[in-house]
């Protein structure tokens, strides 16, 4: 390759060319005359200038079929979306029909006010239980978390690398082995519907607390105050603090206390946000647990209020039944949007723990 | 130092090991322990001895003569429907998502213009309900009687029951795998990406020089350097398919297309219906099995992979 070099700059260009594809170049010179030089460079019998355009060509195909299989599986992630949106505004008959159609022809707004009847699907109801499910337990979670994360980060005491491995492995197990022991503890603590919590406070009609009800919402919320993965990312963040703060702030002669909550806890504010907003869609998303311990219609949680009202048999609504799947999808989406960066980090980073 | 802070850090993880103390520790142990209970009474709590029987039940085969002598075999629902439903679900729901997560992965990683979009469109997905969407499904599956939802009107299928009353239980499956695919792929996407973005570019210099091929690369590059990440993804995603039970409901509504069997259950929906049922010995052992069945496949995934995991 020095030759090239040697022949004069204006074929240092060609020799870039030349050294991103090194196998079996040939190179030749044809009337070799003193001011007008031309040199061809072959690979078999295909010229350089060739090859150049037949790997632009490639590549863009290569850029067109990359774009054409992610526009398509985009298409294919989006439809349900869109059908959603677009069968809670057809009229029943439209979404019955042989064809279906990509439009509306009559655009029913009143799918959603039928949806939304009390009758129907008790929305106010569902909304107020799954928030105050949701915060509550969320806040506890992040309490417990907060408290665990910073024992493990921070403190010295004996059998701490145990217990976190016991802590950890306790992920491994499925739920399924827990949840029915659990349901017979709840039973046994009179959290259920006709537990000894409601027969303390009976329900009165007109009233809105009974012992029933905080029965249930107990039911629904302490068991998930404490997670493991959480304690996980919150300890991994904790200890990314330098230890110079902490000594600082025991030469200022401030507690561990204040520390945790001064500095610790503002400092891992992103994780914390995280935390906050995947449990809240945990709780908003949770079937299965309120399905079991809150029977009552009047304690039913959104998801659970949402496949009860329209359980399959004969003549179901359809528009009615999607239009209900929207108010409770649209939040879900909403917070995914102003959130877009905690989720995906959040999820992200519970992912890569190996 | 040590000392000082022993009962303290205590103090602060108190709240944690008294929950996990009431709710998986001493579950784990009870379950196991009423899984192994002879006739086992739910509303005393108690039951006489020691027994197998639980798991016995589970995989009874009765033997009913038809009057002429003949013996038909009626397995148990777990047999009959559960356990082949679930494992349908794990094998084929687990290598189809996986592969298309990686090549939508992939794509994303090679592209510049409109990634960001193409991102969120991908993650979509994991912000949804299972249930709400799952009722999604069960429209665009709509047929028979019900009129023709989006999905016979695509493929040209008028007619065809895939969720309603009546469906055959093979259609229903292909449903239900459909489904749990693109409800699968987000999280997938999400952590195949991460990984693929923390590959050193040196390495695909390297391969350029080499004039290594596209499927060269990715065969001898990009799969052995995201080895952790698929190892996890397969992992999770096997365990989180043998507890398929949410797209279940959200997608039938109940445990079966034709009313009186149960053919979509799996194994998880027949744990539930146990407690309903108040029989939950047969729960419990159900549950054992399926814990004992995820660790054995996870022991398996993580001896097979030590050998093929880079790093």
């Amino acid at each position: 390759m020095n030759i090239f070099k040697k022949i004069g700059s204006s074929f240092e260009k060609l020799d870039k060319k030349l050294s991103t594809q090194p196998t079996n170049v040939k190179a030749s010179y044809e009337n070799v005359e003193t001011d007008n030089l031309k040199l061809v460079i072959r690979e078999g019998t295909i010229s350089i200038d060739k090859m150049e355009k037949i790997q632009k060509v490639m590549k863009v195909i290569s850029l067109i079929i990359i774009y054409g299989f992610l526009a398509l599986m985009a298409i294919v992630v989006i439809l349900p979306f869109y059908w959603m949106i677009i069968t809670s505004l057809k009229t029943n008959d439209e979404i019955r029909a042989t064809t279906q159609t990509f439009w509306p022809m009559v655009v029913m707004w009143s799918n959603y006010a039928n949806a939304l009847n009390k009758t129907v699907f008790d929305f106010p109801t569902y909304l107020i239980n799954t928030l105050i499910v949701g915060i509550i337990s969320t806040l506890g979670t992040l309490i417990t978390t907060i408290f665990a994360a910073f024992a493990f980060a921070r403190l010295n005491f004996k059998g701490k690398d145990i217990l976190f491995m016991i802590l950890l492995a306790t992920m491994m197990i499925p739920g399924e082995m827990m949840v029915i022991t659990n349901y017979i503890t709840v039973a046994n603590f009179g959290w259920l519907n006709d537990g000894s919590l409601s027969q303390l406070w009976p329900s009165v009609d007109g009233q809105w607390f009974s012992g029933a009800r905080l029965g249930a919402y107990l039911a629904m919320i302490v068991p998930f105050w404490v997670s493991v993965l959480y304690i996980y990312l919150l300890r991994q963040n904790f200890k990314q603090i330098p230890n110079e703060l902490y000594l600082a702030s025991k030469v200022d002669g401030k507690s561990d206390w204040n520390f945790l909550w001064k500095v610790m806890v503002p400092l891992s504010s992103p994780t914390l946000i995280s935390i906050f907003i995947l449990k809240l869609m945990g709780a908003w998303n949770s079937y299965v647990w309120p399905n079991l311990v809150a029977d009552d219609p009047d304690f039913r949680l959104i998801t659970n209020g949402l496949r009860n009202a329209f359980s399959v048999d004969g003549n179901v609504q359809y528009g009615y039944q999607m239009a209900a799947t929207v108010v409770v999808t649209v939040p879900l989406l909403l917070l995914f949007i102003f959130f877009r960066k905690y989720i995906m980090k959040g999820v992200g980073r519970a992912g890569i723990k190996g | 130092m040590q000392k000082k802070n022993d009962w303290r850090a205590w103090l602060y993880l108190a709240p944690v090991i008294i929950l996990l103390a009431v709710f998986i520790f001493y579950p784990l142990i009870s379950t196991i322990a009423i899984a192994f209970t002879k006739d086992y009474n739910y509303t005393a709590q108690s039951g006489s001895g020691f027994t197998f029987d639980n798991f016995a039940t589970i995989f009874e085969t009765t033997y009913v003569d038809d009057g002429s002598g003949n013996l038909t075999a009626v397995y148990s629902d777990v047999v009959k429907y559960a356990i082949p439903n679930t494992l349908i679900i794990v094998f084929v729901t687990v290598p189809v998502s996986i592969i298309l997560a990686l090549l939508i992965s992939v794509g994303l990683n090679s592209i510049k213009f409109l990634k960001k979009i193409f991102q969120t469109i991908f993650f979509m997905p994991y912000v949804t309900n299972a249930i709400a969407v799952g009722m999604v499904f069960s429209v665009i599956f709509m047929g028979g009687s019900n009129g023709d939802g989006l999905w016979n009107t695509i493929f040209q299928t008028t007619g065809y029951t895939w969720v309603d009353q009546g469906a055959p239980a093979s259609r229903a499956m292909l449903a239900l795998c459909v489904y749990s695919v693109w409800h699968a792929l987000p999280f997938k996407i999400l952590i195949f990406l991460s990984g693929l973005q923390n590959i050193d570019k040196q390495y695909y210099d390297a391969a350029m020089i080499d004039s290594a091929g596209k499927m060269k690369i990715f065969s001898s590059i990009t799969v052995p350097l995201l080895s952790p990440q698929i190892l996890y993804i397969m992992i999770t995603s096997f365990i989180g398919s043998f507890k398929e039970y949410t797209s279940v409901v959200g997608l039938f509504g109940r445990a079966g297309t034709l009313s009186g069997y149960n053919n979509m259950y799996t194994i998880v929906y027949y744990i539930y219906d146990t407690i309903s049922l108040r029989q939950v010995q047969y729960g419990c052992a159900a549950a054992v099995m399926l814990f004992v069945v995820i660790l054995i496949f996870t022991a398996i995934q993580f001896a097979v992979s030590s050998k093929r995991v880079y790093y």
